[in-house]
């Protein structure tokens, strides 16, 4: 125990790793949450696929490899991908789902295209460009790190500003609309905080896993409790958590990837809070029915109360 | 038979074999199932391998299989929990299911070829070089053999089921009224489409199989709202696919999946700008035409209103009706020019007048 420790405060990969995926649990976690409630949680997959073509446009336009630059590309293309996501499910007949399943697609089957072009044109720049495929949180170094914390910082910083007026987003947008609030306006601003969270993901575990990291946390926090800025911060605490238990575990097994552990982890932790969390949990739940109906019965409420005889 | 025949040939049927489910997926808001069943078979493909010792095909496609229905089975006990929603439990399945794959894959199978690459964009490039060799006789590409197989089974699904499928789809409480079990013709369906992902999914890779059973239904579901015609339109525009793909990634030398994703994804594009009646540009244009209609309409009423009253001089000047109906100076100039084309009002001194066919109109929509 104190080794782990010891390795994730002086161990240079290790701390890398873990400080990413923890910043990446808390962002995802927090924004997350958001999209849970709204109802929206399969949206991070989609932002997430239709990010490739932008990564692929991004290093064709400026032959850099640098993970801003790219990580930029996917921004863009994953918020042209929503906006054109909401334009669909507005003025066409089409269902969401159908709609998330479509731009996830094509948006991907563009990214592949240009990723084997760019492949193929034997650019010797190219390698790791489909890192962001799979993420490769093993080789995360300190400058992502520093750039994953200034990303996440704003996008949280945000989400403090806004508070009040997400939390009204989420539970009641009629309502938020009738006090005049701009809540077109505020739902393209929370979603594009969104992309922010899946520009980290990216990097680390990877287009199909980043589905879990947007969902799982705030699921998870949701059965805990019925207040908003306490599932935030149990969002952000089960992300982090899941994050660090990740790269904890795959540095100390060899050969398991972090990615893959890191939603293993949360995923263990969705399901205890699904089935144990005090509040909405399926057992505690049980429990609490079972002994209801017992004090019923054994204490007599039911002779107590009057009854008409026949 | 060369190369590219095979790779073609493998494309359309593919396509063919993923468009026909789409449609009913999509109508009944299942299409991320598709993208949850694709990505979650992984597991169930290396424990195959692990049983069979081998890149066993056939015991592989068996434990995808499972691992698919497993994964339907698991998302609707986690929606039964309502303890999430239905789409949460797919993001929460489905990325689970593949971690533990890529774990599998990296832990006990780090030497066998399964890499995940071609998990996500499939090996039809070389579907010609993988040969189905019974008896050590070669029976031609292995990709061409299961892909025909599977399309005729998809069709015969669709044959013998479309009555149950339909009546299921649209209206589940009267198929249960009728003695149908939409529980049963849901688990048929998923099974369908559970042999289809995993054939389809070691022909072309998993995002080709999602895009090709959701986009050309989707697109045909923007052209029609017909049953039947939707099912044959999005079997007609996933085949198109295949050969356009097909002919772009030669052109560009890329990706063979990638491109045909391309294609169905212009084909969605195209019908979502223009088509007839649900395309964005006719949505625009009738929303335009319902604006300006509107505005004669409250030009006449207004004219109406105040006609033949003590102030009738000032409120049908252009200014008035400016003011009194919050049009800028531009809309009421052009609302005013539209009504005199259309000899619904004239200007007489200054002031705007109805001639007898604006009245007409008023006494129209009075009426309605």
């Amino acid at each position: 125990m104190t080794s782990i420790l010891h390795d994730l405060i002086f161990d240079y990969t290790l701390r890398n790793v873990a400080l990413g995926a923890m910043l990446l649990g808390i962002v995802s976690g927090v924004l997350g949450s958001f999209a849970v409630l709204r109802r929206q949680g399969l949206l991070g997959d989609t932002l997430s696929h239709a990010a490739l073509p932008g990564i692929c446009i991004a290093f064709i336009l400026t032959g850099s490899r640098m993970p801003i630059v790219l990580l930029i590309g996917a921004g863009i293309a994953g918020w042209l991908g929503t906006m054109l996501l909401l334009r669909i499910v507005k003025d066409t007949k089409l269902s969401e789902d159908t709609a998330l399943g479509v731009i996830l697609s094509v948006f991907f089957g563009i990214g592949v295209l240009l990723l084997t072009w760019i492949q193929h044109q034997n650019n010797a720049n190219q390698a790791g460009l489909d890192r962001y495929l799979f993420g490769q949180a093993a080789s995360l170094i300190a400058e992502n790190v520093i750039t994953f914390a200034i990303l996440g910082a704003i996008a949280i910083i945000v989400v403090i500003l806004f508070f009040k007026e997400f939390k009204l987003l989420s539970f009641d947008p009629d309502f938020a609309a009738s006090l005049g609030l701009p809540t077109r306006m505020l739902d393209v601003l929370l979603t594009s905080l969104l992309v922010v969270a899946v520009m980290i993901g990216l990097q680390t575990v990877g287009v199909v896993l980043m589905a879990a990291m947007v969902i799982g946390p705030g699921a998870a926090a949701r059965q805990w409790t019925d207040r908003l800025h306490i599932m935030l911060f149990l969002a952000a605490f089960f992300g982090a958590a899941s994050g660090v238990t990740g790269a904890v575990i795959s540095v100390q097994a060899s050969r398991l990837p972090t990615g893959p552990m890191i939603i293993l982890s949360l995923t263990v932790i969705v399901l205890i809070s699904i089935f144990f969390a005090p509040r909405h949990g399926i057992v505690p739940d049980r429990i609490r029915r079972r002994r209801q109906r017992r004090e019923l019965q054994e204490n007599g409420y039911e002779s107590v109360l009057p009854e008409v005889q026949p | 038979m060369t190369s590219g025949t095979v790779i073609l040939l493998t494309g359309v049927l593919c396509a063919v074999a993923c468009a026909l489910l789409g449609t009913f997926l999509i109508l009944r808001r299942m299409a991320m199932m598709t993208d949850a069943i694709s990505h979650a078979i992984l597991p169930g493909l290396v424990a195959g391998y692990w049983i069979a010792n081998s890149p066993n095909l056939l015991v592989g496609a068996v434990g995808a299989t499972g691992a698919a229905l497993l994964t339907v089975a698991l998302v609707e006990a986690l929606q039964r929990t309502r303890r999430i929603e239905g789409g949460e439990a797919m993001g929460i399945v489905f990325p689970a299911m593949f971690a533990l794959g890529t774990v599998l894959v990296s832990r006990y199978f780090s030497n066998v070829h399964l890499d995940t690459d071609a998990i996500l964009f499939g090996n039809i490039e070389f579907s010609y070089f993988d040969r189905l060799v019974i008896a050590g006789r070669d029976l031609g590409p292995q990709s061409l053999w299961v892909m025909s197989i599977l399309l005729v089974i998809n069709v015969a699904f669709l044959f013998l089921f479309y009555k149950e499928l339909k009546l299921t789809t649209f209206d589940a409480g009267l198929a249960a009224t009728l003695g149908f079990s939409p529980v049963l013709v849901h688990y048929a369906l998923m099974f369908v489409l559970a042999i289809t992902t995993v054939g389809a999914f070691t022909a072309v890779g998993a995002i080709l199989v999602v895009a090709l059973v959701i986009v050309p239904a989707a697109t045909a579901y923007l052209l029609s709202n017909q049953l039947v015609e939707m099912i044959v339109l999005s079997g007609v525009i996933g085949a198109l696919s295949a050969v356009g793909g097909y002919w772009l990634a030669m052109w560009i030398d890329g990706s063979v999946s990638g491109a045909i994703v391309t294609v169905t994804g212009l084909f969605f594009g195209s019908a979502l700008l223009f088509a007839p009646e649900q395309g964005l540009v006719a949505k625009a244009r009738q929303a335009r035409l319902n604006r300006d209609r509107f505005a004669l309409d409250m030009l006449v009423m207004h004219l109406s209103t105040h006609e033949r009253t003590s102030d009738e001089a000032t409120e049908s000047t252009l200014g008035h009706i400016s003011a009194a109906l919050h049009w800028t100076p531009e809309a009421t100039t052009r609302t005013v020019r539209r009504a005199i084309d259309q000899d619904l009002v004239i200007r007489y001194q200054g002031n705007l007048v109805l001639t007898s066919s604006g009245r007409e109109m008023v006494k129209g929509l009075l009426d309605r």
